[in-house]
């Protein structure tokens, strides 16, 4: 599956009020592209938006990911879901506390 | 086709540092309300006696980016750096109109300046491909370790591109810019108050030295 793909589900999902969590986490350049589809999809009282957390990965990537420039191997885990439906509440090096909400909360 | 682009890059960024490029594009980042606008314009007020946009208590008060080219900075040691400055609106992943309207705004005039908002976000996004460094700024009384800081100083690092973060905002009493420099060990940080302008010559010191 492409980057574009897999942002493109993981937006649907999302904003049919799902909440995802990506074992593998997304790359920082999945992430920006994500948060700009994000913003051509907000509607007024339709969708405000995404509530998205990551942890870095742990592993700098092997020698040859490093010959072919992938150092940056992204994160080790993303949770994404509605803005309106997942807030989080606290993150720390090892979890994160979120307050999942149905229909549109605080 | 990708170790080909890659070599491109790496090489593009080797020889920019070894001929210690003078001139650079440099976006201002951060989420909303950082205080991107009011460094923007105390950079620009400071080296060339303008100002570039309008601040506000309101978040997403920069909707558009503004640019100013051509303002040379230079440091006590005698380094300088003639800079393109992009103050680009506030980075997030939600916008609702709704926030708006609890500063004082009708519905209408808070919609609209929401679609404005995304619409800005989208722009932030776009200029990260056309720029040679990043000021990405924080608040200092807020948790540094949001999303949108992290994916921005994710992206400067895979894009192998100086960034420098901002610790704004510490004159104010609850302002703690250790816990932004505990979060991003890995990049310089300046502590400075945008508004004060508290601190504001070693951002200069620092800014000439590292994207210089």
């Amino acid at each position: 599956m492409s980057s574009a793909e897999k942002i493109r589900l993981i937006l649907n999902k999302v904003k049919n009020g799902r909440i995802v969590v990506l074992e593998t986490g997304l790359t920082p350049e999945e992430e920006i592209r994500l948060i700009e589809m994000t913003m051509t999809e907000i509607r007024v009282d339709e969708f405000s938006g995404i509530e998205i957390e990551s942890y870095p990965a742990r592993k700098k990537g092997t020698f040859i990911d490093k010959i072919r420039g992938k150092t940056n191997t992204g994160n080790s885990m993303t949770v994404v879901g509605p803005a309106n439906q997942l807030r989080t509440v606290e993150k720390d090096e090892y979890q994160i506390t979120t307050r999942v909400s149905v229909g549109d909360g605080d | 086709m990708s170790i080909i682009r890659n070599f491109r890059m790496n090489f593009a960024v080797w020889m920019r540092r070894i001929f210690m490029k003078k001139r650079a594009k440099i976006g201002i980042y951060g989420p909303p309300n950082a205080g991107k606008t009011t460094l923007a314009n105390r950079i620009i007020r400071d080296w060339s006696g303008e100002e570039l946009g309008s601040a506000s208590e309101i978040p997403h008060e920069t909707r558009r980016a503004m640019r100013k080219d051509g303002v040379t900075i230079s440091g006590v040691n005698g380094s300088s750096i003639e800079l393109d400055i992009v103050d680009t609106p506030g980075m997030a992943t939600k916008i609702d109109f709704k926030e708006f309207m609890a500063y004082g705004m009708d519905e209408i005039e808070a919609k609209k300046r929401a679609k404005e908002a995304t619409e800005g976000v989208i722009e932030a996004v776009k200029w990260l491909d056309d720029l040679d460094g990043i000021l990405l700024v924080m608040d200092a009384t807020e948790d540094p370790y949001t999303q949108v800081n992290v994916t921005v100083v994710g992206n400067m690092e895979a894009r192998k591109l100086p960034l420098l973060i901002i610790s704004n905002k510490i004159d104010l009493p609850n302002s703690s810019p250790s816990r932004i420099k505990a979060a991003f060990p890995q990049h310089p940080t300046v502590s400075i108050s945008a508004l004060k302008g508290s601190n504001i010559d070693n951002l200069y010191e620092a800014i000439a030295k590292h994207f210089g």
